[in-house]
């Protein structure tokens, strides 16, 4: 068995806005091996960005806290490092490729130097050769090296999700965070972004944590998934458990709100309501209100997590032996 | 969060076309700013005093009275008295009320033109815009001060005069932020989707770009009332603002700049006056702006 | 059935510093009573451009817009007015295309006091509650504002607005793209229903491919401002002739477990839509590009019965 790279156990995170408290995050377990690819797939609010940046321990505090629980890298609890040492660990060991290519560079600056100040940050290496290091990155994400000198603006979007991309991955970290990588590009770039991030995948066996809302994308890239809402994992699997036996009632959901371009079908049949307000979280269930399987036990106390096939877990009262 | 009457608009057959009101809301936000609110407390004072100068003191501010030259604080005279024996106490009381006069009607004289120019030249564009802003532009090039003092030299000294030269110093301070929040106001979605129901220009003006600009103009105006009184004060230390004997900061200042050794008195409570003044507005201001976020954030 | 809007040869160039932008170029096609055409192409395709142009919102640069036979190209400021209650658009952002200082029945009632189709205030709330039922926006929301409601009920406050006026043909411009997976198919349904209900005739722009085939009659596809196929949904999908097409469908990410699926993948840059030379804009991407792609515009054709192409080479590439 392979080791394990990352493990989060029962993370908790609050953000507090005003009177409220915000339960973004409810006693999320993960684990990631060495060299996988998981999916997270949820919707907005769900958690999935909360998730992300707890692990490169970047959430803004306040209003945000992490309130329990412990994250895992190589052994290592992340809670328990002191800033100097995270900073150590970002970019370095883990890095993070954010959703909008367009807000994630900064314009003030060449994108050789951009690429450049990431490893001289981690590595002592002169200036001339980290500026080589970062042509060499470009070339490695399909970029001309000797456009290092150009600024973010001459870039097309997709292009400059290469290099943002190229930065995340120019200290060549053991494991990359992609927080919808591709949802601010076009198909056809998406496509090729895509094919990048599967290919420096291999290369450098990079272990990957892709965050996304879209179910194509994650079957694409991942080998497992797990389906979040509102902040917690309802179900974890590989893509063959997910994709051909979606189990929780909201993963079945998901799947009949996509219109599929292989069949037709007259009407969608779409997840009913909205997701619980944050704030106000329901005791039992979160997706009870709008679930049509649910029944009295749904709305008490905390659902069981029940591994319906090995390696297939379910956050359902339905797999738990009781009668609905 | 439901209020009784909306819950009466579920059973009722046909419902009330109205909003329950986000003032509720901006006063709450803005009640929960201790420094504003602070700010808020004191302005209020200051229009009190503005108001009924006479229901906080015993004293002429113009009556002298030879014999009590430079009298001490004291319980008589809260803040002692001046060369000429005058009450300190009831000068500063009074000149907040030329104070407010100035800083108010100037504000309000040149918010007014400039909110027009603003939206006129954003929201046509082009020629117009570039006919009003170049006007703008030259009244930007000449320093406000040296306006001021050329427009009350070629006028006289009165207040009248004085409140003339500051508004026009100031309308190019609006004109630019209005025109600036008209335009970002004019390229958003919600005006296009106006127009693709097919409201009018004049529709489009009052019930969507304004309204959204509103929150700009009030900072900016609440800022300015403060701006406007330093440098109306600033014209009167100069002998150029409100004739003698009206009792105003900036002269009382002034003319006791001689007796700052002897009597410290003399220029400390004009000063603290313009200070607070000054400092209460901007809390205030500041309060406003962030109270009324335009991006409405709940 | 007869044709509700018809658009013979439009064009819309935008003035830039660094020339004629061409947004849409050319651009033929009819829209039946009660059927949806889909518009599809990638960001900068002149999709939007195209729609907006189509009722008005931007003043075409040339050609004809015929709206139910008649001619609307060039219309008073009065004739406008009375087009705009014909003709509605659906926005793509909830989040700004509402404005932040009207309520949601506040909003709603906009359009009917715009008209003044209402006698008395009565008789508007009524409108505005019915309105409200008919897109499923509970009415205890009537005097909410929209930065209090989530996405699908901010774009359940457009769509109200859109249908207040009955009107024939709406613009959808990418009404689902902001809205999560589980509330877009709510939004779609919705959309479908009212089109069944009122007989709408709907131009749905988007760049979602299943959205679009699951709600299209006929679909376009848009490149740099450009028609390159026009077909009906099920045939475009089932014969993908234009190499843009092809290209464009391959790279949708599926949702299923597909064995031994592998990318197509499109290499060089894309045409800059400014004062484009003639040729094929597609041309510098195409693998299947020759010579005559880089020296003349291709012409949409009939290639199948009801199935158009702009492509020098699709015989070729499509062994017909």
């Amino acid at each position: 068995m392979s080791q394990n790279i990352l493990e989060i156990k029962d993370l908790f995170v609050q953000y507090s806005a005003g009177k409220d408290t915000v339960r973004a995050v409810n006693g999320i377990n993960l684990t990631l091996e060495e060299g996988e690819s998981l999916g997270l797939v949820g919707e907005t609010g769900a958690g999935k960005t909360t998730t992300a940046l707890s692990i490169m321990r970047l959430i803004p505090n306040p209003p945000g806290k992490i309130t329990g629980g412990e994250i895992l890298y190589r052994g290592e609890n992340l809670m328990e490092k002191s800033e100097a040492e995270m900073r150590k660990i970002r970019g370095h060991e883990i890095s993070m490729i954010f959703q909008d290519p367009m807000t994630a560079l900064n314009p003030m600056l060449s994108v050789g130097d951009q690429i450049a100040e990431v490893i001289r940050l981690h590595e002592k290496i002169s200036r001339a050769d980290a500026m080589r290091k970062a042509c060499a990155m470009m070339e490695v994400v399909g970029i001309e090296g000797g456009r290092a000198g150009e600024y973010p603006h001459q870039f097309s979007g997709g292009m400059k999700q290469r290099i943002v991309i190229a930065i995340a991955l120019a200290c060549n970290p053991s494991l990359l965070i992609a927080d919808e990588p591709t949802t601010a590009l076009d198909v056809t770039i998406q496509a090729q972004v895509l094919e990048l991030i599967e290919q420096l995948k291999r290369k450098f066996n990079t272990s990957l944590l892709l965050i996304t809302h879209d179910l194509g994308v994650v079957a694409e890239v991942c080998s497992k998934v797990a389906i979040i809402y509102a902040g917690e994992i309802v179900e974890y699997g590989t893509l063959k458990h997910i994709y051909e036996n979606p189990s929780h009632p909201y993963t079945i959901g998901l799947f009949g709100s996509i219109p599929n371009l292989n069949e037709t079908v007259h009407r969608l049949s779409p997840i009913p309501g909205l997701m619980p307000d944050p704030t106000k979280l329901p005791d039992g269930c979160a997706f009870e209100e709008r679930c049509s399987q649910a029944c009295e036990a749904c709305g008490k106390g905390v659902m069981p997590y029940v591994e319906i096939e090995p390696g297939h877990m379910v956050r359902c009262i339905k797999f738990a032996g009781k009668e609905c | 969060m439901l209020s009784t009457k909306q819950d009466a608009s579920l059973s009722q057959d046909t419902i009330s076309i109205g909003g329950h009101g986000q003032t509720k809301e901006i006063i709450g936000r803005f009640l929960r700013n201790r420094a504003a609110v602070f700010g808020m407390v004191v302005v209020l004072f200051l229009l009190f005093c503005a108001i009924f100068p006479q229901a906080l003191t015993q004293y002429d501010p113009i009556e002298q009275n030879l014999r009590d030259r430079f009298a001490a604080p004291s319980a008589e005279h809260f803040f002692g008295t001046d060369e000429y024996g005058r009450d300190i106490f009831s000068r500063v009381i009074y000149g907040c009320r030329t104070s407010m006069e100035i800083g108010l009607i100037s504000v309000a004289i040149s918010c007014i033109i400039g909110v027009v120019i603003g939206a006129i030249a954003g929201f046509y564009g082009g020629i117009t815009d570039n006919l009003f802003m170049r006007f703008i532009d030259v009244l930007m090039a000449i320093p406000n001060t040296l306006l001021g003092i050329s427009i009350v030299a070629a006028l006289g000294n009165s207040i009248p005069n004085l409140i003339i030269a500051l508004s026009i110093g100031s309308i190019a301070g609006y004109a630019r932020v209005v025109r600036v929040s008209v335009l970002s106001t004019k390229g958003t979605e919600y005006v296009e989707a106006a127009y693709a129901t097919g409201a009018s220009d004049f529709r489009i003006i009052f019930k969507y770009i304004l309204p959204n600009c509103l929150a700009p103009i009030i900072v900016q105006a609440t800022m300015s009332v403060a701006t406007t009184i330093m440098a109306a004060t600033g014209l009167s230390f100069l002998g150029l603002g409100v004739p003698a004997p009206t009792p105003e900061w900036g002269a009382m200042a002034s003319s006791s700049r001689a007796y700052i050794r002897d009597y410290w008195w003399l220029v400390t409570f004009p000063g603290l006056a313009i200070m607070t003044t000054a400092f209460s507005f901007n809390l205030f201001g500041d309060g406003l702006r962030d109270a009324l976020d335009p991006k409405l954030k709940s | 059935m007869s044709t509700l809007v018809e658009v013979k040869n439009l064009k819309k160039y935008f003035k830039t510093p660094r020339g004629l932008l061409h947004a849409v170029d050319d651009i033929n096609f009819k829209i039946e009573k009660g059927q949806t055409l889909g518009v599809v192409g990638e960001s900068g395709c002149g999709k939007s451009t195209l729609g907006r142009t189509v009722i008005h919102l931007h003043e075409r640069t040339s050609g004809q817009i015929l709206f139910d036979g008649k001619d609307v190209s060039d219309l008073s400021k009065h004739e406008l007015k009375e087009f705009r209650s014909h003709v509605q658009m659906i926005f793509q952002d909830p989040f700004s295309s509402l404005n932040p200082r009207m309520s949601v029945s506040q909003l709603i009632a906009e359009p009917l006091l715009i008209y003044k189709t209402s006698k008395s205030s009565a008789d508007l709330g009524k409108e505005v509650g019915r309105l409200m039922d008919t897109v499923g926006l509970a009415r205890r929301f009537a005097n909410s504002y929209p930065h209090e409601l989530d996405g699908g009920r901010r774009q359940r406050i457009g769509i109200a607005r859109a249908l207040s006026l009955n009107p024939e043909f709406i613009v959808c411009d990418e009404p689902v793209s902001a809205l999560d997976v589980s509330i877009q198919a709510q939004i779609l349904n919705l959309m479908q229903d009212l089109q069944d209900e009122f007989h709408l005739t709907y131009m749905f722009i988007t760049h979602n491919m299943s959205v679009v085939k699951h709600i299209s009659n006929n679909i376009m596809i848009m490149y740099l401002g450009n028609m390159v196929e026009f077909a009906g949904a099920e045939e475009i999908f089932k014969n993908r002739l234009h190499p843009y097409t092809k290209a464009l469908l391959a790279a949708v990410p599926i949702p299923a477990i597909i064995e031994g699926r592998k990318r197509q993948l499109l290499t060089g840059e894309i045409t800059s839509p400014i004062d484009p030379k003639p040729g094929c804009r597609f041309a510098a991407r195409c693998p299947y590009a020759t010579d005559i792609c880089h020296a003349e515009n291709p012409q949409l054709d009939e290639v199948l019965e009801g199935h158009f192409v702009a492509c020098h080479n699709v015989k070729e590439i499509n062994q017909l």
